[in-house]
């Protein structure tokens, strides 16, 4: 056979077997962004699949329950009672006020179980000068 | 200070546009005063930039809070170090710092072919200065460094403000390794601006040969080492201070430092083809004008807001001038290739699918396939909204999927590769090649699968990482036999001797058991185990073969912070073995908090502790307790490579026996340093002292 052919067949092989894997880890792990005035228009298949929001931790409302955290994220004065059940320890810079970006799946009674949270302190790595006047 | 410094960054720009315009006018007239000042224009945006640095970090240092990036990243109690690091904890600081580390590459370049190779370097000239020019608009006029705080007072009077003090960096870059990881990570993505520069230069000025690809040799295999030791010193950054139990999360940030090293690593060896055998020349073009794009890409990735990150820098105006950018960068290299692609035909084509050449093919194959995996799933976010109006991200499972069978095929070609023959190879020297490692890595899988390596995967790499490893000690040892039979002397010095007199090749072979070392240490992922448990004084909580004895729970002031610490007992196998303390510091500058990790680390795993907060019912402090196999020899792995990269990069000792086989170069040029010591390494290296 052909050297060329050959080749072919190889690489043929190579890209046909990752393209397969890409499509399943695609599958497997996609996750929509929405945000918490999109989720109140979502149809029920679309409520239904993985998703991420974010928003701005509502001061005050960090509850540390055995099990789970609870807090309220808050984006343009919409709401959403977010629970927090996964087994990483949540970052230092998630507290009150901090914009954070959950992932997880929205519950029949209107309260999101997020598996991740990521948070970002919102004053920080921004360039913003204050000068407030002092 | 701030004016001598914007002062400064202003000449340097200056100079930059004069080392373009002088450079162009230089090649057209061909005239050497013209030709040695753009050149040397080129050389003093170094020094002004040093200049500017300098002033920057004295106004780090003398608490200069009238200056918005020093109030920003600094503070009063911030230890020294810190104030020097905090230059590249910020976008325009690490902006500046960028363009540092660009013009001292460009100064090392030009000065040291400041009288060699007249008919390339005016060429090298202008594109060096164009990259730097870029990054000097954007110190000088979008991200200065040096913005003061003013309010606009009545009347439209600006009045200067200094604040008393600063913000203090942040707590999560209060860390020893902040001084080491930037400034690596940084060399490595503006080191491949180099053999980017020769390639493009050589392309447009139809340099004959392969002669840009010997002179930018060592330059790639520098930014390629310092690529490798920043991301590693990036995961262990991130596993040390992040407190989550990983080193690689997929983010954005480690994907766009992961895809300039993938496609740098593919490059590093397709080279070789074109070398030996004028093969892939087209290829190595683009793949070096990729590797550089990507350079730039990840940057503008990571700092433009474009896909949000942890790690990510805020929403910034750079982004367009990033776009810019590339789009000319592009347009310039397919122009370029175009005009001249004529001249980067193929000398000889593929004779066999078993043969040096065709594992190079593959290599590059399956690391450009890494690259496009993770490139698509980097930017998922972006062609989802635009394909379908929907923002769709994808996660780790993803990455893994792809990238682990390609790791293990990687894993699989570092071992077969070296050993095949160029052209094509027999039967029998299959046999001899591979027989014996082989069975080694077979009998490693018969051990490890009883041992509890019953994940696939990680089965398929111990036995791939016995066998890779086992074919390059062969390597070794058949070298050293022939010399030591030669020329008296034991195997090891003989072995010793081998490897100075082609560094380039047993370098090569050290950095291969390098990787091996790193994929040992991935493959511990498939055990890793953790546990979060509430404690009191006294309570236990046993994981793998410790216990973990809550012996305290304090408070403790630190220089700039207060820290809540958690004395913990570690029992090994019932022993009382040592004291751990997990913290979380909290900076009084800031108003924010840091987890300290505690981690005691074997090579055979690591027993991480996280001080996950207290519990605000019963006050008691969490512990998440994580038990990762094998992670040391991830970070054992890289510094092989490292050292591996700097032996390749040693010029090779005056060659006695392998010498006279190649008659051509005398053993003198070995000696001589830089460029021309390359040549003469290329005719032997990959010679098989046994045929």
């Amino acid at each position: 056979m052909n050297t060329k052919i050959k080749f072919g067949v190889g690489v043929g092989i190579i890209l046909v077997t990752l393209t397969a894997l890409g499509w399943v880890g695609v599958k497997e792990s996609k996750t929509y962004y929405h945000t918490i005035a999109e989720i109140s228009g979502l149809s029920q298949s679309e409520l239904s699949r993985h998703m991420r929001v974010s928003g701005n931790v509502a001061p005050g409302t960090i509850q540390h329950l055995p099990g789970r955290i609870d807090f309220v994220l808050v984006e343009e004065n919409r709401r959403l009672p977010v629970s927090y059940t996964g087994t990483d320890p949540l970052p230092d810079t998630f507290k009150d006020d901090a914009q954070a970006l959950v992932e997880g799946r929205l519950g029949a009674d209107g309260r999101f179980t997020a598996d991740q949270v990521q948070a970002k302190c919102a004053s920080k790595y921004e360039v913003a000068p204050t000068p407030s006047g002092k | 200070m701030d004016l001598f410094g914007s002062f400064a960054l202003l000449l340097a720009f200056v100079c930059a546009i004069y080392a373009i315009i002088g450079g162009i006018a230089a090649i057209r007239t061909r005239n050497p005063f013209l030709i040695k000042s753009a050149r040397n224009a080129g050389m003093a945006v170094c020094g002004l930039i040093g200049l500017a640095v300098a002033s920057l970090v004295y106004l780090f240092l003398s608490d200069n809070f009238s200056i918005a990036y020093v109030v920003q990243h600094s503070s009063r109690t911030q230890p020294t170090f810190l104030k020097i690091a905090a230059l590249w904890s910020g976008q325009e600081g690490s902006l500046l710092f960028w363009s540092l580390l660009l013009s001292v590459y460009i100064f090392s370049v030009l000065w040291s072919y400041r009288s060699k190779h007249p008919e390339l370097m005016p060429y090298v000239g202008v594109i060096l200065a164009t990259v730097q020019l870029f990054f000097l608009v954007l110190n000088n006029f979008i991200a200065s460094p040096f913005k003061m705080i003013g309010v606009a007072g009545p009347g439209g009077v600006i009045s200067w403000l200094t604040q008393p003090d600063g913000r203090g960096l942040t707590p999560l870059l209060q860390y020893p390794e902040m001084i080491i990881h930037p400034p690596m990570l940084y060399s490595g993505y503006t080191g491949f601006t180099i053999p980017f520069a020769f390639a493009l230069a050589a392309l447009i000025g139809r340099y004959p040969g392969e002669k840009w690809i010997h002179l930018t040799r060592r330059w790639t295999m520098i930014a390629w080492c310092f690529q490798s030791a920043g991301i590693l010193l990036g995961a262990h950054w991130a596993y040390a201070v992040l407190g989550w139990g990983g080193y690689w999360s997929w983010d954005p940030v480690e994907n766009a430092s992961l895809m300039p090293w993938l496609t740098g690593t593919a490059f590093l060896h397709s080279v070789m083809m074109q070398e030996k055998r004028g093969m892939m020349k087209v290829w190595n073009v683009w793949l070096v004008f990729i590797t550089f794009t990507l350079c730039i890409f990840g940057t503008f990735l990571t700092r433009s807001g474009v896909i949000s990150s942890v790690h990510a820098f805020a929403q910034s105006d750079i982004g367009p001038w990033f776009i810019g950018f590339l789009i000319l960068i592009l347009s310039v290299c397919t122009a370029a290739y175009l005009k001249n692609r004529d001249y980067l035909k193929s000398d000889n084509k593929l004779d066999s699918v078993v043969s040096r050449e065709s594992s190079f093919l593959f290599n590059n194959l399956i690391l450009l396939v890494a690259c496009i995996a993770v490139l698509s799933g980097t930017v998922f976010p972006v062609l989802s909204e635009w394909a379908t109006g929907q923002k769709i991200s994808v996660g780790a499972p993803f990455f893994n999927r792809i990238n682990i069978p390609i790791g293990l095929m990687l894993l699989f070609l570092t071992g077969v590769g070296p050993l095949l023959a160029w052209r094509r190879t027999s039967l029998d020297s299959l046999k001899r090649n591979f027989g014996v490692p082989l069975a080694g890595g077979i009998v490693a899988g018969a051990i490890a699968w009883p041992l509890g390596f019953k994940d696939l995967f990680s089965l398929a790499c111990v036995i791939l990482s016995v066998f890779v490893t086992m074919t390059i000690l062969l390597e070794f040892y058949r070298g050293a036999r022939v010399i030591s039979a030669r020329g008296g002397g034991n195997i090891f010095s003989s072995a010793i001797q081998l490897t100075l007199r082609n560094t380039r090749r047993y370098g090569g072979y050290v950095v291969h058991f390098g990787i091996v070392l790193v994929f040992i240490g991935i493959s511990g992922q498939a055990f890793n185990q953790d546990k979060q448990m509430e404690m009191t004084s006294g309570s236990q909580m046993r994981i793998g073969r410790y216990t973990l004895v809550c012996q305290a729970f304090d408070t403790v002031p630190g220089p700039n912070y207060t820290s809540e610490r958690v004395s913990i007992e570690v029992m090994k196998d019932g022993r009382e073995t040592m004291m751990l303390y997990p913290e979380k510091r909290n900076y009084g500058d800031s108003q924010e908090s840091g987890t300290m990790v505690a981690i005691s680390s074997t090579p055979r795993e690591d027993l991480y502790l996280v001080y996950a907060g207290h519990s605000p019912q019963s006050d008691r402090p969490v512990i998440h307790a994580y038990l990762n196999p094998l992670v040391k020899w991830v970070w054992f792995g890289g510094v092989v490579v490292v050292l591996g990269t700097i032996l390749a990069l040693i010029p090779n000792r005056a060659p006695a026996i392998v010498m006279q086989a190649v008659a051509q170069t005398s053993p003198g040029t070995a000696h001589a340093s830089g460029a021309q010591a390359i040549p003469a390494t290329v005719h032997y290296e990959g010679r098989r002292f046994d045929e």
